[in-house]
C-alpha cells in the first residue's frame, strides 16, 4: 500500500487545509500570550488575557454565542428530521426539494439583510399588519431585530442551515436503506415519525454528523449574520472578537487574539454539550424503540412540522422579494406595503463601485474555485491510478474529518493568526493572501461535491480503455473528464458561491483593501440606505446564482451527447 | 396465536393496481389461513408494487381499486401501521444500530413490563435455536441466522398475514431450503395467510399453494 500522505496531491490537500488552520491557530495563540513582534511585544505575558477578563459584558457575549449556536443547530436538525420523517415520499417534499438549491446559494449575509428588512419594526411583516391596528400607524419600538436574546439571529441561522442539513441528509439517505426500513417499521404498527426516528434517524445522523458539527461550530462563531441580526450591547462573542481584531490599537488586537482563543473554547464547549445531547437522545430513542412505543397517530406533529417549514420558506422568499423591491424603491414610506415610486437610481448610484466590487468578487471566486477543482481532481486521480478508485470516498472517517477541519474550527480563531502571518510575510492586504484564505474554505466543499461522482463512475470504463491501448492520460482526457464535466461545473459553481459568501476572511486578511460585494453589503448594513443595501445584497445573490445557471448550461453545450439520451 | 375463524384469511376482491391509469396487476383471490398464494413474474411485472399495495404503501402515480379484506376487516383504506401485514424482504433488514434482541423488542407489540418483554425475546430466541444471541450485533450473524431473526421479528409483531418479497433469493442454496421450510411451517402453525412474490419456480413448488403468473 502506498502511504497516502506521501502522494503529492494528497499532501497538497493537507498543506492547504491543515496548514493554514494550524498556522493560524499558532499565530493567534502567540499574541494572546503577549507575543506580537509587530507591536514590539516580545515577552510572554498574560496581559491580553487579563484585559479580556476585565471586558464588561463578556460572559453575556459568551452565553449569547453558545445559546444561539446550540439552539439554531438543534432546531435546524430537528426540522430536517421531522420533515424527512413525515413527508419523505410525498409530492410536497418533491416541491420543497426543488427550492433547495436556490435557497442554498443565497449567501449568509444577503439572507440576513433580507430577513432584517422583513422582521424589523418598520419591516414588511409589521407593514402588512399595520392596516389592522391603529397602534401601528408608526413603526413600533419593539426590539424584534437585534433582540437582546439573539432570537432573530437564531431564526436567520435556521433559515440558512435547514437547506444545508437537508441536502446533506438527502445525500446520505440512500446509504441507510431509508424507505424499506420505514415501511417495515410502519407495517409493525409504528407511526411515520416513530418509524423514521427509531429505524432510520440513528444511522442517518451518524452519516451527517460532521456537517452537523460544522454547522454548530459555524453558528456559535458566525460574524456577518450576527452583525446584522444579532444583539448589539453586548454583541455575540464572535462579533466583538472581529471588532477587536480590526482595531488600530495593537494592544486591543492582542486582547482580540485572546478573545479568539476564548471563541475556540466556546465552540469547543458547544461541541461537548452537543455530544452529551447525542448520548442522551440516542439512549432515549433506544429506550422508546425497545419499549415498543408505537406513536401511531402523529398527524398533528407531521402537520406542524410542515407548517414550520412553510414559515421558513415564506420568510426566505419574502426576504428575497423585499431585497428586490428595495433595490428599485424610490419612495417607500412606512406603512406602505409596496414602494410608491420606482427608480433605478440606487443601481446607478452604486454603479462604478458596484462594478468594481462585483468584478473583484467574480475574479477572486472563479480563480479560487478553479484552482481548488484542479487540486482536487489531481488528488482523486492519484487514487484512481493507484487503486482504480479515488482516494477519498464518503465514509472514510479520518480523511473526512481532515477535509472538514477548516469548517469545524471557528473562523475567527485562526484567521487572526493568518493575518499576523501574512503581515510578517508582507503579504497582508494583498489579493493573493485573500485568495489563499478563501481557498481554505472552498476546498472542503469542492472535495465533497466531487468525491461522490468520481467514485460513482464504473471503474471498468478505465480498465476497458486501458486494455484497448489508451494511456492513462488519454483515459482521463477522453473518458473521465467529459463524463465528469457536469459534476466539475457544479463543483466550481459551488466553490464560487462559497467564496462569494466569505466575509471575515476577506475583511481580516484583506485588511479592507480587497473589497467584495459581501464586505461592502455588510459594511453598508449599519447605517447605509436601504436601497443601497438591497442593491449590494442582490449583487451578492446574483453571482452564485449565475454560477449555478452557467454550470447547468455549459456541459450541455460542450458535451451535448451526455444529455441527448442516445449515443449515436 | 390466532385460531382458525370462518371470516379469517386474506381476500383480494377484484384488486386492480394501476400505474398512470394503465392496469398493472389484476387479481381476485382468497388466501386461507396457513396457505400460500404465490405470485410469479419477471422483474418489472409489478409484483413488488402488488405487495406494496397490500401493505399500504401505494401512492400516486399508482392507484388501487377493489377491496383487501384481512381477517374480516376491510383494510383497503387503512394506513400501513393498522393493517397488521407482516413484511419480509430479500434482505433481512435487521437494523444495524440495534442488537438482535433490540431488533426483536422493536417488533413486539407495546405492553408488558420491560422485564417481561425481554423474557419473551429470550424465549423466542431459544425456541429458534439462537440461544444467547440477544446482545449479538446483526452484522456478526450469518446470512441464514439473519433471515431467522428477521422471521422471528415479523412473527413477534403478531401479524394477521405475511407478505414475502423474494425472501429467499439472497440466500445460498442449502440455507434457502431450510428457510423455506421454516417460513411456511411457521405460517401454517400461526394460521397466517401468505402472499409470496418470486421469480423462482422452486419457491412456488415449496409453497405448494395457488400460483398466479403476472407475465403476459
Amino acid at each position: 500500500m502506498t502511504p497516502a500522505a506521501l502522494r503529492p496531491a494528497t499532501l497538497a490537500i493537507a498543506v492547504f487545509l491543515v496548514g493554514p488552520v494550524a498556522a493560524g491557530l499558532i499565530g493567534t495563540a502567540l499574541p494572546a500570550l503577549g507575543y506580537l513582534p509587530a507591536a514590539g511585544a516580545r515577552e510572554m505575558s498574560l496581559t491580553p488575557v487579563s484585559m479580556l477578563m476585565e471586558t464588561p459584558g463578556l460572559s453575556r457575549s459568551v452565553l449569547l454565542s453558545l445559546g444561539s449556536g446550540l439552539a439554531a443547530t438543534a432546531l435546524s436538525l430537528l426540522l430536517v428530521f421531522l420533515l424527512l420523517a413525515g413527508w419523505m415520499n410525498s409530492p410536497v417534499f418533491r416541491v420543497l426539494r426543488r427550492l433547495l438549491a436556490p435557497l442554498l446559494s443565497v449567501p449568509h449575509a444577503a439572507a440576513a439583510l433580507g430577513l432584517a428588512l422583513v422582521i424589523a419594526p418598520s419591516g414588511l411583516l409589521v407593514r402588512l399588519a399595520a392596516p389592522f391596528s391603529p397602534a401601528l400607524d408608526r413603526p413600533p419600538d419593539w426590539l424584534i431585530l437585534q433582540d437582546p436574546f439573539a432570537l432573530s439571529l437564531t431564526l436567520g441561522l435556521v433559515i440558512k442551515e435547514v437547506p444545508f442539513l437537508l441536502l446533506m441528509a438527502l445525500a446520505a439517505l440512500h446509504q441507510v436503506d431509508a424507505l424499506p426500513r420505514v415501511r417495515l417499521s410502519e407495517s409493525l404498527g409504528y407511526g411515520r415519525i416513530a418509524a423514521f426516528t427509531y429505524a432510520v434517524a440513528p444511522q442517518l445522523y451518524w452519516q451527517i454528523r460532521l456537517p452537523v458539527l460544522a454547522v454548530l461550530a459555524f453558528s456559535t462563531s458566525v460574524v456577518d449574520m450576527a452583525l446584522i441580526l444579532g444583539p448589539g450591547l453586548p454583541a455575540t462573542l464572535s462579533v466583538r472578537v472581529a471588532g477587536w481584531m480590526g482595531d488600530p490599537d495593537l494592544l486591543i488586537r492582542m486582547k482580540g487574539a485572546a478573545a479568539a482563543l476564548l471563541q475556540l473554547g466556546v465552540s469547543g464547549f458547544a461541541v461537548l454539550v452537543w455530544i452529551a445531547g447525542e448520548r442522551l437522545t440516542s439512549n432515549l430513542v433506544r429506550y422508546m424503540a425497545t419499549g415498543g412505543c408505537r406513536l401511531s397517530s402523529d398527524r398533528t406533529v407531521r402537520a406542524l412540522s410542515l407548517v414550520w417549514i412553510y414559515i421558513l420558506v415564506a420568510l426566505a422568499v419574502a426576504s428575497l422579494s423585499v431585497l428586490a423591491l428595495w433595490s428599485v424603491a424610490g419612495t417607500w414610506h412606512y406603512p406602505d406595503v409596496l414602494p410608491r415610486r420606482w427608480t433605478v437610481q440606487s443601481w446607478l448610484l452604486a454603479g462604478s463601485d458596484l462594478t468594481r466590487s462585483v468584478s473583484t468578487t467574480l475574479v477572486l471566486g472563479l480563480s479560487v474555485s478553479l484552482v481548488a477543482a484542479v487540486v482536487v481532481v489531481a488528488m482523486l486521480q492519484e487514487g484512481v491510478r493507484a487503486r482504480g478508485q479515488p482516494v477519498l470516498r464518503h465514509g472514510g472517517a479520518w480523511m473526512s474529518a481532515l477535509v472538514f477541519l477548516p469548517l469545524l474550527v471557528p473562523q475567527v480563531a485562526f484567521l487572526f493568526g493568518l493575518q499576523v502571518l501574512f503581515l510578517q510575510a508582507g503579504l497582508d492586504g494583498s489579493w493573493w493572501a485573500v485568495a489563499l484564505s478563501h481557498l481554505v474554505f472552498v476546498l472542503p466543499y469542492v472535495i465533497l461535491s466531487l468525491a461522490g461522482p468520481w467514485a460513482a463512475l464504473d471503474p471498468r470504463y478505465r480498465l476497458l480503455a486501458l486494455s484497448l491501448g489508451a494511456s492513462e492520460a488519454k483515459v482521463f482526457w477522453r473518458i473521465r473528464l467529459p463524463l465528469m464535466l457536469p459534476a466539475l461545473a457544479t463543483a466550481v459553481a459551488l466553490g464560487l458561491a462559497v467564496s462569494v459568501s466569505q466575509y471575515l476572511p476577506t475583511l481580516l486578511v484583506g485588511g479592507g483593501r480587497v473589497v467584495t460585494v459581501t464586505t461592502e453589503a455588510v459594511a453598508l448594513a449599519s447605517g447605509g440606505s436601504r436601497p443601497l443595501i438591497a442593491v449590494h445584497a442582490l449583487a451578492q445573490i446574483v453571482l452564485p446564482f449565475a454560477g449555478f445557471a452557467a454550470a447547468a448550461l455549459l456541459p450541455r453545450l460542450l458535451v451535448p451527447r451526455l444529455y441527448s439520451g442516445t449515443f449515436s | 396465536m390466532s385460531p382458525l375463524r370462518p371470516s379469517s384469511g386474506l381476500a383480494l376482491q377484484s384488486l386492480r393496481l394501476r400505474l398512470n391509469g394503465r392496469v398493472l396487476v389484476s387479481l381476485d383471490a382468497q388466501v386461507a389461513q396457513g396457505t400460500v398464494l404465490t405470485v410469479m413474474g419477471m422483474s418489472g411485472s409489478g409484483k413488488s408494487s402488488l405487495l406494496a399495495a397490500l401493505a399500504g404503501f401505494v401512492a400516486a402515480p399508482f392507484q388501487v381499486e377493489g377491496r383487501i379484506i384481512l381477517a374480516g376487516r376491510d383494510v383497503t383504506d387503512q394506513p400501513p401501521q393498522l393493517r397488521r401485514m407482516g413484511l419480509m424482504f430479500q434482505h433481512s433488514l435487521l437494523f444495524p444500530h440495534l442488537s438482535v434482541g433490540e431488533n426483536l423488542l422493536f417488533a413486539l407489540p407495546p405492553g408488558g413490563s420491560r422485564h417481561d418483554r425481554r423474557e419473551r425475546i429470550t424465549m423466542a430466541l431459544t425456541e429458534a435455536g439462537l440461544d444467547g444471541f440477544f446482545t449479538r450485533h446483526p452484522q456478526t450473524l450469518s446470512g441464514g441466522q439473519q433471515s431467522r431473526v428477521a422471521l422471528i421479528r415479523v412473527l413477534l409483531s403478531a401479524p394477521q398475514a405475511l407478505l414475502l418479497d423474494e425472501p429467499f433469493s439472497s440466500l445460498d442454496a442449502s440455507t434457502r431450503d431450510t428457510m423455506r421450510c421454516l417460513v411456511f411451517e411457521a405460517a401454517r402453525t400461526a394460521g397466517l395467510p401468505v402472499v409470496l412474490v418470486t421469480h423462482d419456480p422452486q419457491d412456488a413448488a415449496a409453497a405448494g399453494g395457488q400460483i398466479v403468473s403476472l407475465d403476459p
